[in-house]
């Protein structure tokens, strides 16, 4: 499949009152068009600095990252990013969450009615109709997340960025929404690349996980292909020898290889570290 | 009394009726007769802490005497009504008999000079303050999104602010009053001088409340929403109408219930120092005056200002209630 994006040996360093800090070195990843790929890694270890930099949101201080043979500078809808905690505008309802996005990307293409279906299909395409017109306040976290979802795939993006999109929520509502991604996954073929703590997610969901060595300078460890048949049932992976090896691929890779150390004594140069990574 | 309860169900065919009776009970209890038994003990205390109280003008007044003198201003204030418009019928007349004398007559209306009333009063501060109040919006809400987003230009402006926020607008009175004298000259003036005072005097003071909150709620921008606004390519137009100034907003009314308030306790210090027309003025008026009644006159004035006071800001929650997202802001 051909190559959709391209990130090239990005250095990412931050200032800090104590001096540079070196979040990621020499990451290299090339992603294909149509593929799931997660990144998976120790909190901190920069996962969402990759995610940023593939937004646009951050400048990659060394290297860069090119989308379709253009390189990336600044944040854009062809990039759409579902964020872990919704970032829903809290004064429109989902409807107009959505309906804003829609406006904005893709309003000089079409008219009223077009752009009242649009919102209407992908708000559809996320279970989200019944709940159109009801605040961001008023509906619950799986359901605000359905809706920032939505928002991303209304901007019809090149790829789809996912930040811990179900990081916030409990794993009942979380398996829920991993189907419901699967679902839609299966339908619309995104590229998309999403960011979790989750092994299971990660195995479950990904055709790629990337696992990311623990900072600073942390870098792409290990690269894993997931073949598992789709459409994938969670409850038969259970017991399936293939998915069961995969998964303990990446549990012996966090825990194992990149096993974070944080002798007790180093608990208050700990707290230094997070605050600096917090940065990222 | 559970055979009570379910009698009185059977009886009403409404279950819980017992439980919702006793719960309104708690309500109108905590609501209304708690409330009503503050204000007379305070009246209580008033009564007797006024009759200890000698005055060179007599006793203070206590709750009775203040009533008297409630009453004998909306007496008055019918009175001169009446007195104003049988000055009109009578000039009319006049000039149309004079008109029909001589044809030639050039028919002049003079308008009705009588005593000021309290009601007439409470209507000219009420317009001066919110004419007041609504020159600080036009000015402090684009000032304050200005500084919120632009952090040189909150370097530049906050120590302005800082400086000129805790000046009571008292000490600006006799410059505004200069310069409005000077700068505001017309033979045929929309407004009168003294109102134009008045008004300057009030949006100086709401000014900086609203700035300072307004530059905070901007500043303060979940840094999600700005990523949104990114993602999405807003123009800076579209930026500020979309998500800056709805983000903004429980701020900004958080602002303009402060500077309301203050505007209001301000406009009467400003009516009684500037001789302005207004509830100051009235106070101002009567104390002067030195009567009797002067005292209990003066305290109806005092209980109008706090009422008034109290409406002003009730109206301004209603209106937060109605317009913010964020009704937990609203709440307080």
């Amino acid at each position: 499949m051909s190559i959709i994006l391209d990130i090239s040996q990005v250095d990412m360093d931050f200032t800090t009152p104590t001096g540079t800090f070196s979040a990621l070195k020499n990451v290299d990843l090339k992603i294909s068009k149509g593929e799931f790929v997660s990144l998976i890694g120790h909190s901190g270890c920069g996962k969402s600095t990759v995610l940023n930099i593939v937004a646009g949101l951050l400048q990659a201080t060394k290297g860069g990252a090119i989308l379709n043979g253009r390189e990336i500078n600044k944040p854009g809808p062809d990039r759409a990013v579902v964020f872990q905690n919704h970032s829903l505008l809290p004064w429109l309802t989902a409807y107009e969450n959505v309906a804003l996005a829609v406006k904005q990307v893709l309003g000089s293409r079409m008219n009223a009615k077009e752009i009242r279906e649009w919102v209407e299909h992908n708000l559809h395409l996320v279970h989200m109709d019944h709940a159109a017109h009801k605040l961001p306040s008023e509906i619950s976290g799986g359901m605000k997340q359905r809706v920032g979802i939505a928002r991303a795939l209304a901007m019809q993006p090149q790829i789809l960025l996912m930040d811990e999109p179900f990081g916030a929520l409990d794993a009942l509502t979380r398996a829920h929404m991993q189907d419901s991604l699967m679902e839609i996954q299966n339908e619309l073929k995104n590229t998309v690349i999403m960011i979790t703590h989750d092994v299971d997610e990660a195995v479950l969901l990904s055709d790629r996980i990337v696992m990311m060595t623990n900072g600073p300078a942390a870098t792409i460890g290990e690269i894993l292909d997931v073949k598992l048949e789709r459409p994938r049932d969670r409850l038969a992976l259970v017991n399936d020898a293939e998915y069961t090896g995969l998964r303990a691929q990446v549990l012996r890779f966090l825990y194992e290889k990149q096993r974070k150390v944080e002798p007790i004594q180093n608990a208050a140069q700990k707290k230094l570290g997070s605050s600096k990574r917090s940065a990222a | 009394m559970s055979t009570l309860i379910a009698l009185t169900d059977r009886m009403l065919g409404y279950p819980g009726f017992a439980v919702r009776f006793k719960r309104l009970m708690h309500t109108l209890l905590q609501e209304v007769a708690v409330p009503l038994f503050g204000i007379c003990c305070f009246l209580i205390v008033w009564s007797i802490a006024a009759n200890h109280i000698n005055t060179s003008l007599g006793k203070f007044p206590g709750p009775v005497t203040v009533w008297t003198q409630a009453k004998n201003l909306v007496v008055e204030y019918k009175e001169e009504k009446q007195k104003a418009a049988d000055f009109y019928t009578r000039q009319e007349e006049r000039n149309a008999e004079r008109l029909a004398a001589d044809p030639a007559f050039v028919v002049k209306t003079r308008p009705y000079t009588g005593k000021v009333t309290l009601p007439s009063q409470i209507f000219t501060s009420l317009v001066t303050v919110l004419t007041g109040f609504a020159v600080a919006m036009v000015v402090a809400i684009p000032v304050g999104i200005a500084i919120g987003l632009n952090k040189t230009l909150n370097s530049a402006l906050n120590p302005l602010v800082q400086i000129f926020k805790p000046v009571s607008p008292l000490a600006w009175l006799p410059l505004v009053t200069l310069v409005v004298s000077a700068v505001y000259t017309s033979d045929d003036p929309m407004f009168s001088k003294s109102f134009i005072i008045s008004a300057l005097a009030v949006a100086l003071c709401s000014l900086w409340p609203m700035i300072i909150n307004t530059a905070v709620g901007v500043a303060s921008i979940p840094q999600d929403w700005i990523n949104v606004s990114q993602v999405l390519r807003l123009s800076s137009m579209m930026h500020v109408r979309k998500i800056v100034l709805p983000a903004a907003v429980p701020m900004i009314f958080t602002g303009m219930r402060l500077s309301l308030g203050v505007a209001w306790m301000v406009l009467i210090a400003a009516e009684m120092l500037a001789q302005n027309p207004g509830l100051g003025k009235f106070v101002w008026d009567e104390f002067q005056n030195g009567s009797t009644d002067s005292l209990g006159r003066i305290m109806v004035a005092v209980l109008t200002i706090g009422i008034i006071g109290f409406l002003l800001d009730r109206t301004m929650l209603q209106l937060q209630r109605l317009l913010s997202w964020d009704k937990a802001s609203a709440s307080r």
